[in-house]
């Protein structure tokens, strides 16, 4: 997994609560065997409209997504987390995130960042007033600052150190190796298996 | 202090417990499908890992399986290559795989209860937000990201973050016609979206006592729909006889210890839960949503709501752009809304009572002119329940489309698509836009309420059908 320390960017105002992963990636998508390409998929309904907020000249090369609550509801696609990675996006500001979006995201160095509504109201008026404002996003401090904004945020101490420090959730696992395997020692003979006892 | 069936279970499953860590949970079952795992082979393949428990692993093909022509080589190039991925991948680690052809090939989350691998009390995951079906089982079940299935794969343990509890009692009796789909989406309606997030919900109480092992399935199936980690029912007699002689139940003094063991899985008397949630069965009728996410429901009764009654600010305009993109009028009755397409099937509502209750409905009627029905089973074991039963026959005399088991038209991932601009009443799980099609239209509903809307050809319910045959509702 990417380090994520701290980043600085512009920003993306996205004014729609809801935004579920199949907005986020199409299904069709989801038929690609890679951890990249998708990041033509990304919005992919929403970007035929040239209006719509990613299409605008002055939001290009945003890397801050400032979205409404319950961003990335629905399915546990991770590929949702990979196209926003792979259009640029280092972090994602929301009120609410849905459970498996947001551990996707963790894993894969996307920070998520939980502020409260009014916090994102002000990030959106800022970023709209001036696409030219920059958002920092910093995981040491667990700060996020734009002007006129400083605001701190929660985050797992456990899950910050792996940020941090970019580390492999299964290496990390792997150490207790020990553990697993007397945990295994003590299962019960009437507990399922899919093939048979060899 | 007692505890919750939820924590019961999570106890039994801590392999690692330390301060200042995530507890690490060990994993009973651990269910692929072709979608979520390719990349979580690559990454076992890159760090030279292996699959640590392979007895515990098994695979079906789903998303992607054409529904018509299985005898042919798949169509579409790319979906071809990520079924073919699945079978290499599980070849190569030594999974066991049911795939497209094979008899317990099937949605898998029909595959694994039916096997009788989903059992009371054990843990269960799978690349899908839908695991959370097996929790009417009394497993914890739930849906994780590859990232996770590479993690299960190589460990066969996940490290956790804790979970809060919520019940959601239902007291009473649903009423004739009244489904555990009813039953579901009302409760996403009242606690919304994200009103489950980061809890486990228990669903209690005489209505949930009394169903079928298969209406708790489709309970369970659609707690991810309330941003749920997971939903769970208590097992119990309807539990453990639905398990009893299935291939992969316990049997023999296996058997009684299971049973044992899990008559001891129910949330004790003095235990507390964080949230509670009653909802009075005997007032609920047939639901429908009218919106792009699960919440956005109403009665079949009831008419498409007026954004401006939504207060809160970010509801207000999620119904607007729900409207605009549903293209519906604020006021219609829903009632009044014709449709082009209906689909049963799916994890939620493709099981063989859905397809009886649809064929129920059907038997000696007409699907509407102009209305595509497709009927789908969950799995092939399911197909040929129904053949046995006679339903395929009903479908077909009544004009519907008698398909090949597979997720179907619950998503866009194979040819089992709505055209845009179509409408679509449909008995699977999401209604965000595009979701069964680029621009299609989906207004989830029951089994029943989508066979009756099939013969009218606007959303109906059994009790809107005037030459009744068979159904009352």
């Amino acid at each position: 997994m990417e380090k994520f320390t701290t980043h600085t960017g512009r920003a993306v105002p996205l004014r729609r609560s809801n935004v579920d992963t199949d907005q986020i990636i199409p299904a069709h998508w989801l038929k690609k065997v890679t951890r990249s390409g998708f990041e033509d998929g990304l919005f992919e309904a929403w970007r035929k409209d040239e209006d719509f907020v990613l299409n605008r000249p002055e939001r290009q090369g945003a890397s801050v997504l400032v979205a409404g609550p319950e961003f990335g509801t629905g399915s546990s696609r991770e590929h949702a987390v990979w196209a926003l990675q792979n259009y640029g996006f280092q972090a994602v500001i929301s009120s609410r995130f849905a459970d498996i979006f947001r551990g996707n995201s963790l894993k894969n160095g996307l920070l998520t960042v939980v502020l409260p509504q009014e916090t994102v109201e002000r990030l959106w008026e800022l970023v709209e007033a001036d696409p030219a404002a920059e958002i920092t996003v910093d995981l040491e401090a667990r700060e996020v600052r734009a002007e006129g904004v400083t605001a701190s945020f929660e985050l797992d101490d456990n899950v910050r150190w792996r940020l941090l420090n970019g580390l492999d959730d299964i290496s990390i696992t792997l150490q207790n190796e020990g553990d697993i395997a007397a945990f295994e020692a003590t299962r019960p003979s009437f507990k399922p298996r899919t093939l048979p006892v060899a | 202090m007692g505890r919750t069936l939820a924590e019961k279970v999570w106890d039994d499953h801590v392999v690692r417990r330390a301060e200042g860590e995530p507890d690490l949970l060990f994993i009973d079952l651990h269910l692929l499908h072709e979608v979520t795992s390719p990349q979580a082979f690559d990454g076992l393949r890159l760090a030279g890992r292996k699959v640590r428990r392979t007895d515990l692993t098994i695979a079906t093909e789903d998303h992607n399986t054409p529904t018509l022509d299985i005898d042919k080589p798949i169509a579409d190039p790319v979906s071809k290559v990520q079924l073919e991925t699945l079978r290499k991948n599980a070849a190569e680690f030594g999974v066991r795989i049911h795939s497209l052809g094979d008899v317990e090939q099937g949605v898998v989350h029909v595959v694994g209860p039916q096997l009788g691998l989903t059992q009371p009390g054990t843990t269960v995951v799978c690349g899908d937000s839908h695991t959370s079906t097996h929790g009417a089982f009394g497993a914890l079940a739930f849906g994780i990201g590859t990232s996770q299935v590479e993690h299960v794969l190589a460990t066969q343990t996940l490290p956790l973050a804790p979970f809060r509890t919520m019940a959601i009692t239902v007291e009473g009796e649903l009423p004739e016609g009244v489904t555990a789909k009813d039953l579901i989406l009302a409760i996403i309606a009242k606690i919304g979206t994200g009103g489950g997030q980061g809890y486990v919900l228990e669903y209690r109480g005489s209505a949930i006592r009394s169903l079928s092992m298969e209406a708790r399935m489709t309970i369970c199936n659609m707690s991810i729909e309330a941003g749920a980690r997971a939903g769970m029912i208590a097992p119990d007699d309807t539990t453990f006889e639905y398990l009893k002689g299935r291939p992969h139940a316990p049997e023999g003094e296996d058997w009684d210890a299971a049973v044992a063991y899990w008559r001891t899985l129910t949330t004790d008397e003095d235990a507390v839960f964080d949230a509670e949630v009653f909802i009075d069965a005997n007032s609920l009728t047939p639901f429908v949503t009218w919106g792009t996410n699960p919440g956005q429901g109403a009665p079949l009764g009831a008419n498409v709501p007026n954004p401006e009654d939504f207060e809160d600010p970010q509801e207000r305009i999620a119904a607007e752009n729900a409207l605009k993109y549903m293209g519906l009028e604020a006021g219609t009755p829903l009632r009044e809304v014709s449709v082009d397409a209906v689909f049963v099937g799916s994890c939620t509502n493709g099981r063989i009572e859905d397809l009886r209750a649809a064929a129920d409905i059907l038997d000696g009627r007409q699907v509407a002119e102009g209305v595509r029905m497709l009927v789908v089973p969950g799995s092939v074991r399911v197909a040929l329940q129904a053949v046995e039963e006679g339903l395929d026959k009903v479908f077909t005399a009544a004009g519907a489309e008698w398909r090949h088991a597979g997720c179907s038209m619950c998503l866009g991932m194979n040819p089992d698509q709505l055209a845009p601009g179509e409408r679509c009443a449909s008995t699977s799980n999401r209604n965000f836009e595009g979701r069964q099609g680029k621009g299609g239209r989906t207004h989830l509903v029951s089994p029943q309420v989508a066979a009756a809307t099939a013969v009218l050809g606007r959303l109906a319910s059994p009790s809107d059908l005037s030459d009744r045959v068979s159904v009352e509702a």
